[in-house]
């Protein structure tokens, strides 16, 4: 294994295709850890897929991917258990298992991890719908529970196992601006007190200004600006300046 | 269909051919491996043993009045009513008792497997397994197909038992044939190996309706309509499926265990 460096993620030369399509044409990015990357992007422009690569749910045509210095894009699906492991992801629609309860969702990675003590499975799954303010839910199904309560309660399932990495597939999309700042905040907080790195794929502005240490830009495959958030306000690139202020010039 | 079409089906056919393959290779070495979660199995005993139950033995009540009356009426005219109760049991153990029971489990299970997991994978719940580190195989195809393999057979037999219990009864109470014969003719021609076939059969028809319901389900695309078409599409492949390995495995069991020698 090569020798830790301050980055958690290393991404050299990504690329892939749908179809047809391609959708990534040679990304490359350093996520350092412990920081908070907001990947920006059109609908459809290839952030989830790139998402999906982190944890390996997609492989790459061609490129490296390196998580904690460890080569991952060859990696078959039992390789890459161990690496999962380190990382949590939260699901655009939550994707809670729904034949489970809430609390038999967030307990479920314990479980498979091998713990059997009930007594510390119920102390962590308090504990982490607890972060996510979801006490007094645990027996409810997922298909009795709001859109924002699916999405916390795959939260408290991403984080129980502790990862070192978190990543969020557009979490505040089909929310209200309520409940979206509210998992905003919660992005926050899981950051402050746990310590973790997050990469979160969206397309709003508003959260990306309340969650980002880093903002990337993805566009046509590439990643087209990577800086600070004060750097993406002051930026006089007119890619980046339409797609703070929402333009389109498309039908003009 | 036009000729110049058959070339995409073809291929479409062997990577079918290739993908169940690859899924059955993979879900016996995880079983090997002991990768076994018995938990899960004793619910799928439950979900697909236990639950099939009823649908099993009214098929087999039912198939087993009618060919019975119908042997009947054919034989009865020649005087050899009392041959009627072997004919029925080795047939429904060689053939019908396998081959319905089978096609019944086909339609209620392998139905309900591509339903559950093709939902599962429309709404990424076999991604979030895979991203908590589960191998979906695993988790899902190989409790199935445990269960699968140990209520498969047992529920063969139940078909057979219950048919064999309404033939003696169509046989007996309505078309009159005497009952010691009826017995006793049954009991020297039916043999161990007839339904050693039977059991064999429904193990092999197991390993088929999992197999492709579970495939089906893990390949679904499309939201509800491909949910939809998985679905269908696994009763009608796997029922087929079954039609085809039946002639092939009478014919090879056949060698093993060859009908008509009494010893």
């Amino acid at each position: 294994m090569s020798a830790p460096t301050s980055n958690l993620i290393e991404v050299r030369d990504l690329r892939q295709t749908i179809g047809a399509q391609e959708i990534l044409r040679g990304i490359n990015i350093d996520i350092p850890r412990g920081e908070t990357l907001v990947l920006l992007g059109q609908s459809g422009g290839g952030k989830s897929v790139f998402l999906r690569h982190l944890i390996g749910l997609m492989r790459p045509l061609s490129g490296s991917i390196k998580i904690e210095g460890e080569e991952i894009a060859h990696l078959d699906e039992r390789q890459l258990e161990p690496v999962r492991r380190k990382i949590g992801m939260l699901f655009q629609d939550g994707a809670l298992f729904d034949s489970m309860t809430v609390y038999e969702n967030v307990a479920f990675p314990l479980r498979e991890r091998g713990e059997r003590n009930e007594k510390i499975i119920r102390n962590k799954v308090a504990h982490a719908l607890e972060l996510v303010s979801l006490q007094g839910q645990e027996k409810k199904m997922p298909v009795n529970l709001s859109g924002g309560m699916r999405k916390r309660a795959s939260l408290a399932r991403a984080i129980i196992s502790e990862p070192s990495c978190i990543l969020y597939d557009e979490p505040t999309a089909g929310l209200d601006p309520i409940v979206s700042d509210t998992i905003n905040r919660l992005i926050r907080r899981l950051q402050s007190q746990l310590r973790v790195t997050s990469i979160v794929v969206t397309h709003d502005m508003i959260s990306t200004d309340r969650i980002a240490d880093r903002v990337a830009l993805l566009r046509e495959g590439r990643i087209h600006f990577n800086g600070t958030l004060n750097q993406l306000h002051s930026s006089s690139d007119p890619v980046i300046t339409d797609f703070i202020q929402g333009r389109s010039h498309e039908i003009d | 269909m036009k000729f110049p079409y058959s070339f995409p089906l073809t291929q479409a056919f062997c990577t079918y051919l290739g993908q169940a393959a690859l899924l059955a290779w993979e879900t016996f070495t995880s079983i090997l491996a002991g990768r076994i979660r018995w938990r899960l199995v004793i619910d799928q005993i439950n979900e697909i043993g236990f639950g099939s139950q009823a649908v099993v033995i009214i098929t087999g009540v039912f198939t087993g009045a009618v060919f019975t009356a119908q042997i009947f009426f054919q034989f009865s005219a020649l005087n050899m009513s009392t041959a009627v109760g072997p004919v029925v049991s080795i047939a429904l153990c060689r053939e019908l008792g396998p081959v319905l029971t089978g096609l019944m489990v086909a339609g209620r299970v392998g139905a309900a497997m591509s339903a559950e997991i093709g939902t599962m994978k429309v709404t990424e719940q076999i991604d979030a397994l895979r991203a908590l580190a589960v191998n979906p195989i695993d988790y899902l195809v190989v409790p199935r197909t445990m269960a699968m393999l140990i209520s498969m057979p047992l529920l063969v037999g139940e078909c057979i038992f219950f048919a064999l219990i309404a033939s003696y009864y169509v046989a007996t109470q309505i078309l009159n044939i005497n009952s010691v014969f009826f017995l006793h003719h049954m009991w020297s021609y039916t043999h161990g190996k007839d339904m050693v076939m039977a059991l064999t059969k429904g193990f092999v028809f197991a390993i088929i309706v999992v197999i492709v319901g579970c495939h089906q389900g893990l390949t679904t695309k499309n939201g509800a309509v491909g949910v939809g078409r998985s679905t269908t599409e696994a009763v009608v492949i796997s029922s087929l499926t079954i039609l085809m390995f039946n002639f092939f495995l009478t014919m090879a069991l056949n060698i093993v265990f060859p009908a008509g020698v009494r010893y």
